[in-house]
């Protein structure tokens, strides 16, 4: 074991693992957050905590983090390299460390561009993959960036995102292999909704024996309405949604249409679980958590099981 | 080349408001090029300046002068017998331009007539687009002759975000993503294997984050 992580524990013994994720609040009170997790606890392997996703500002990844550990929970801290430099991202993976937390997901974050705060200079000091080889090497070389020792290495799972539906598509698979070279243990890819290209994806990823290096965990985002899939389809870059789901979600009455798209999901982690070399899946319930429990009783991914 | 584009007339107008006699300096260099700050954009800054001023009932004199270089300080010797005669420049060459002869002529202030924007290129006649950031260590030769620095929105230097789509950027579907075209450039040259390297974490103390930046050639000074 690489870490105390829950959720390395429960991949590495070949379990199918379930990760979900929050977005902070965009103040600061924490209840928003202890609420999102007690929603979904009992669910999941672990909780993605996002770091201010679209570059719009809300509480940090890693207070949200502190306090869904208070409260039993495996957190993932996101971190994206848009906003700190080395100096910050080294400090910041020390502090979490301290504090008991044990996942990263190492990313470079949505451009500030989409955010309110479309004004502001970016950092990208480094790229996903330098930060992956950052905490690799603060974790098993026990050495700063600069090059001196570290007292007390921050024992980290080590985790970074994958977009099988981005272009170019040829480069997505040689891109997933760069990060596992420099030290990925888990990926958690973007919402599939276009299962004959996830698929495709994967035919690549075996090719290369990446699937045997490297956790994958497919990502599944629940459609809670035809406007929201229309919309995802339209305006999210590097988004693939089909147009057989357009058409499946439109088939139904407006107010079914929720139901349909957690039927969707359902019928998606049930085809996930039959690709080879898909460890888990990732649902990002985007300000729905409160469906996760029954997305993952419906899938027959519960009761979570017991890690010592 | 350096590109810049004009500022608009009314906010060269409020930084001489209190002015009764300028010079309008142009540079023959990167800004004559690009149609930012040349001979011809010298003379319809001054028109423009003094049509405004005399509707406004404050008349200007304008003196107009192009310099061979703003960068060079022997070019800007050629205005030092005048300069101290008028109560501003505004200059339109690039910043490094204006800077420069703020520094050479101590007594006046200089005002910037354009934005200088970036180092690039006329793609088209009247279109300009970047290529560099002069980072102070160029990588092109791994990456397929494209800069990552530049072309990407995060200068990503390992491949491209889950936003390129269709060879697009997610900040501008207008832009190219710069992944996509080393990957299209890296194929066509059959050099795909290339993208397989990572590219280390970068010394940014080349470039602006090192502070000003100076070269000293030995071979070269007096």
């Amino acid at each position: 074991m690489t870490s105390d992580s829950r959720l390395e524990k429960i991949l590495s013994r070949g379990d199918f693992a379930v990760t979900s994720e929050c977005g902070p609040p965009r103040g600061a009170d924490p209840e928003v957050i202890q609420k999102k997790g007690a929603l979904i606890k009992d669910s999941v392997d672990a909780i993605n905590v996002t770091d201010n996703q679209t570059s719009v500002v809300r509480m940090s990844s890693f207070s949200s983090c502190v306090i869904l550990k208070q409260m039993g929970i495996n957190p993932v801290l996101q971190m994206v390299t848009r906003d700190r430099n080395r100096i910050a991202i080294q400090s910041d993976i020390l502090g979490a460390a301290a504090l008991g937390i044990n996942n990263i997901l190492c990313l470079s974050g949505d451009h500030q561009k989409f955010g309110d705060h479309g004004k502001a200079k970016n950092v990208y000091d480094l790229d996903s993959i330098h930060l992956i080889q950052t905490v690799k090497q603060m974790r098993d070389e026990g050495k700063f960036l600069g090059g001196d020792d570290i007292k007390g290495k921050p024992r980290f799972f080590i985790g970074a995102a994958a977009n099988p539906f981005a272009d170019p598509f040829e480069f997505r698979v040689v891109r997933l292999a760069k990060k596992v070279a420099a030290g990925a243990q888990f990926i958690q890819t973007q919402c599939i909704y276009n299962l004959d290209r996830f698929k495709q994806w994967m035919q690549l990823v075996r090719d290369r024996g990446l699937h045997e290096k490297v956790h994958i965990l497919g990502g599944v985002t629940p459609m809670k309405s035809l406007g929201m899939a229309n919309y995802m389809k339209k305006m999210v870059p590097g988004m693939d949604v089909p147009d057989n789901l357009i058409a499946r979600l439109k088939g139904v009455p407006k107010e079914k249409q929720a139901d349909e798209g957690i039927k969707i999901s359902v019928e998606t982690i049930q085809q996930l679980r039959e690709i080879k070399g898909v460890h888990g899946v990732h649902i990002m319930a985007i300000e729905w958590e409160e469906m996760v429990p029954g997305i993952t009783q419906e899938a027959g991914l519960l009761p979570r099981p017991k890690v010592e | 080349m350096i590109i810049g584009k004009g500022k608009p007339i009314k906010n060269i107008l409020a930084m001489i408001e209190n002015c009764s006699k300028i010079i309008v300096a142009g540079c023959r260099g990167c800004v004559t090029v690009c149609s930012a700050g040349g001979e011809k954009e010298v003379g319809i800054l001054s028109a423009a300046l003094s049509l405004a001023r005399e509707t406004d009932g404050k008349p200007i004199e304008i003196k107009e002068v192009t310099l061979e270089r703003q960068c060079d300080p022997e070019y800007l010797e050629t205005i030092r017998s005048f300069v101290d005669e008028y109560e501003a420049v505004v200059s339109i060459a690039c910043g490094a331009g204006v800077q420069f002869m703020a520094e050479k002529f101590r007594k006046i202030p200089m005002y910037p007539g354009i934005d200088t924007n970036f180092i690039g290129v006329t793609e088209t006649q009247g279109v300009w687009t970047e290529r560099c950031q002069a980072c102070g260590d160029c990588k092109l030769h791994i990456t397929g002759g494209i800069c990552p620095i530049s072309r990407c929105a995060k200068s990503l230097l390992n491949g491209p975000c889950g936003g390129s789509s269709k060879g697009k950027c997610e900040v501008n579907p207008e832009v190219d993503c710069g992944w996509q075209l080393i990957y299209d450039r890296l194929k066509e040259l059959g050099k795909l294997d290339q993208l397989e390297i990572i590219i280390p974490i970068n010394d940014w103390s080349t470039g602006r984050d090192g502070g000003p930046r100076k070269i000293i050639r030995e071979d070269l000074t007096l």
